[in-house]
């Protein structure tokens, strides 16, 4: 047997092999889909379903017909989709972290933050399909955006790093939550509020005073209008760089929080 | 055969050293104050029952636990300062399966090895190799959900060697397994060290530190209680002890007395008026039923057994636990 170059008996991991490792283990994330398809539900489904769902349904009555609707509730599944696609990694974390392969990740002369980068990295794939399938359902219900193929590039990048944000809120859940079920009940509680009480099925104006409030306020409101505004009119408006600055935003406070909190225990 | 890694580490001659280790969960000192020193290329057994803390012994040992007081080095790296080193040469194999279930025995092999820095070429062929000297071949591509007991805790252990490290922790390898299962992981392990490796094994089973171990160091209620080669621990316990059972027990106090006296070592009265006391000198129990039978003390059953662990703890911990136990009981 060969001997490997891990005996280099350095003191710590270098970039390179951080980042290959984190490549690694978003690999295994990949492979565990393929044993469980059904992880991939709520990126898959959930947006064919809700599409068809709310389109039929509410379309007569917010916009007087199934056509008239489609450039509103498109951009609003999309922002709801992914964002229920984001906050499966908690869930993922605990149960990994509950799990005898994590001590042995943690016992492996490999960048702690390996199986977080990693988990985090693979994700970016579930909300690519999102996107795609979330398109595809939107153009064969006859939603031709203003914008062509070069704003829904540009809209898929943006809900893709915004999800990606978003997904640190929901790491840190499942890095500090006691168990699977408990963090999923915590995240369902935290996204509900928030992308139903958005503008991304009714019209804000048709709202009582407190609730408006709230939904004008809302990110998920922001991200929302900086699609529409996207895809309809063909415009990077203020609701774009404020969903940017929301996203960074999440990220300056959640990366710290989750990797201390994640490293306290790996 | 000597590891070939052992000659570039700064104490090539000290696997572990561990200096008054402490650990707390809450209230309960799990570990108080461990010593261990362990010379390279043996295999060195941590015999104890069930939360004894040889678990969180090793969980320190192998970085995945900070100590609370104390500290350890392996090789000479201290486990805390220096953990990213000491990962480079250990290899862990839990009590509980620290494989991914949803994955097969190849896959789990293959990321296993890409982790540890092989190209896509070289992680497929130790995978190969490994499931090969494992007898898993067969088994390589199903998902670990239909693998038995034996097949899991084989993976395991292949999973540890994939990068050959000189030091090898194993938590309870044959707990659970059936017989056959047992004796194949023994050889395994007998194997690994003979190519060089240092194995630390914490066990439940006298049997199996004896079959296997170089030293042994017996642990209970997170103190290392005795220390030494199996030889000079069935020393000190006796090679097999005699149990009696009375007729009346009214006579238990007679005949304690009597069996003290006569074997020179302390006797335990179990729960159920059964006597059991270590034999150092199988000769003796002539003497013992003899001089009962001077007393009038009629015996119901007699036997002599191979010693297990509660007479090593009997015989170590000594007269004053045994009368705690007694009173508690």
């Amino acid at each position: 047997m060969e001997a490997h170059n891990i005996y280099t008996l350095s003191r710590r991991p270098t970039i390179v092999q951080t980042i290959r490792q984190s490549l690694t283990m978003a690999y295994r994330g990949l492979l565990k889909v393929r044993y469980t398809p059904e992880q991939l539900v709520d990126v898959t489904v959930q947006p064919i379903l809700f599409t068809l769902m709310f389109t039929y349904l509410f379309g007569g009555a917010i916009s007087g017909n199934v056509h008239n609707y489609l450039p509103i509730i498109i951009p609003g599944i999309l922002a709801q989709s992914i964002l229920t696609g984001a906050v499966t990694i908690g869930v993922q974390l605990r149960e990994d972290m509950d799990k005898g392969v994590f001590d042995r990740f943690r016992s492996l002369p490999i960048a702690r933050i390996a199986p977080l980068a990693g988990a985090l990295l693979a994700d970016t794939i579930r909300y690519a399909l999102v996107t795609v399938l979330t398109f595809t359902m939107g153009y064969i219900m006859g939603y031709r955006p203003e914008a062509g193929i070069a704003g829904v590039l540009l809209v898929s990048a943006l809900v893709i790093c915004f999800a990606w944000c978003v997904s640190w809120i929901f790491a840190l859940a499942g890095v500090t939550g006691r168990s699977a079920a408990s963090v999923q009940g915590i995240s369902m509680m935290i996204l509900f509020p928030l992308t139903f009480l958005s503008n991304a099925f009714v019209p804000v104006n048709t709202l009582p005073s407190g609730l408006k409030w709230f939904v004008q306020y809302n990110p998920v409101s922001h991200l929302v209008t900086a699609i529409r505004e996207l895809l309809n009119q063909n415009t990077i408006g203020a609701d774009f760089w404020l969903t940017i600055a929301g996203g960074l935003a999440l990220l300056v406070i959640f990366i710290p929080l989750t990797v201390r909190a994640y490293m306290r225990k790996a | 055969m000597i590891h070939p890694v052992l000659s570039s580490l700064r104490n090539p001659r000290l696997a572990v050293e561990a200096v008054g280790l402490v650990k707390h969960f809450g209230d309960n000192k799990a570990v108080d104050g461990v010593h261990l020193s362990i010379e390279a290329g043996r295999i060195y057994g941590v015999l104890g029952p069930n939360g004894a803390g040889k678990t969180t012994t090793i969980s320190m040992l192998s970085t995945l636990l900070r100590p609370d007081g104390g500290h350890a080095a392996i090789f000479g790296y201290d486990t805390v300062r220096e953990a990213h080193v000491v990962r480079q040469l250990i290899g862990l194999t839990g009590q509980y399966a620290s494989v991914d279930e949803k994955l097969s025995a190849t896959e789990n092999l293959f990321l296993f090895s890409r982790l540890l820095g092989l190209s896509r070429k070289d992680a497929r062929k130790k995978s190969t190799e490994l499931l090969e000297s494992f007898d898993l071949t067969e088994a390589a591509k199903r998902p670990l959900s239909k693998f038995s007991g034996g097949m899991r805790r084989r993976l395991d252990l292949a999973a540890s060697l994939i990068a050959r490290p000189p030091l090898i922790f194993l938590d309870e390898p044959t707990t659970g397994l059936d017989p056959r299962t047992r004796l194949q992981m023994w050889a395994t392990i007998r194997q690994l060290v003979a190519s060089g490796s240092t194995v630390l094994l914490t066990t439940q089973y006298l049997e199996e530190a004896d079959q296997l171990a170089d030293r042994i160091a017996v642990i209970d209620s997170g103190k290392v209680i005795a220390e030494g080669t199996p030889a000079e621990l069935k020393a000190s316990i006796g090679v097999a002890a005699l149990e009696l059972q009375l007729r009346d027990p009214g006579c238990i106090q007679t005949a304690h007395d009597i069996i003290r006296q006569m074997l020179g070592a302390d006797c335990h009265i179990s729960p159920e008026g059964m006597l059991s006391a270590p034999l150092a000198d199988p000769g003796l129990i002539t003497d013992v039923l003899l001089e009962l039978r001077n007393h009038g003390i009629d015996l119901q059953e007699v036997s002599v057994k191979p010693p297990t662990l509660d007479e090593v703890f009997m015989a170590i911990t000594g007269k004053e636990k045994e009368k705690e136990k007694l009173i508690n009981a």
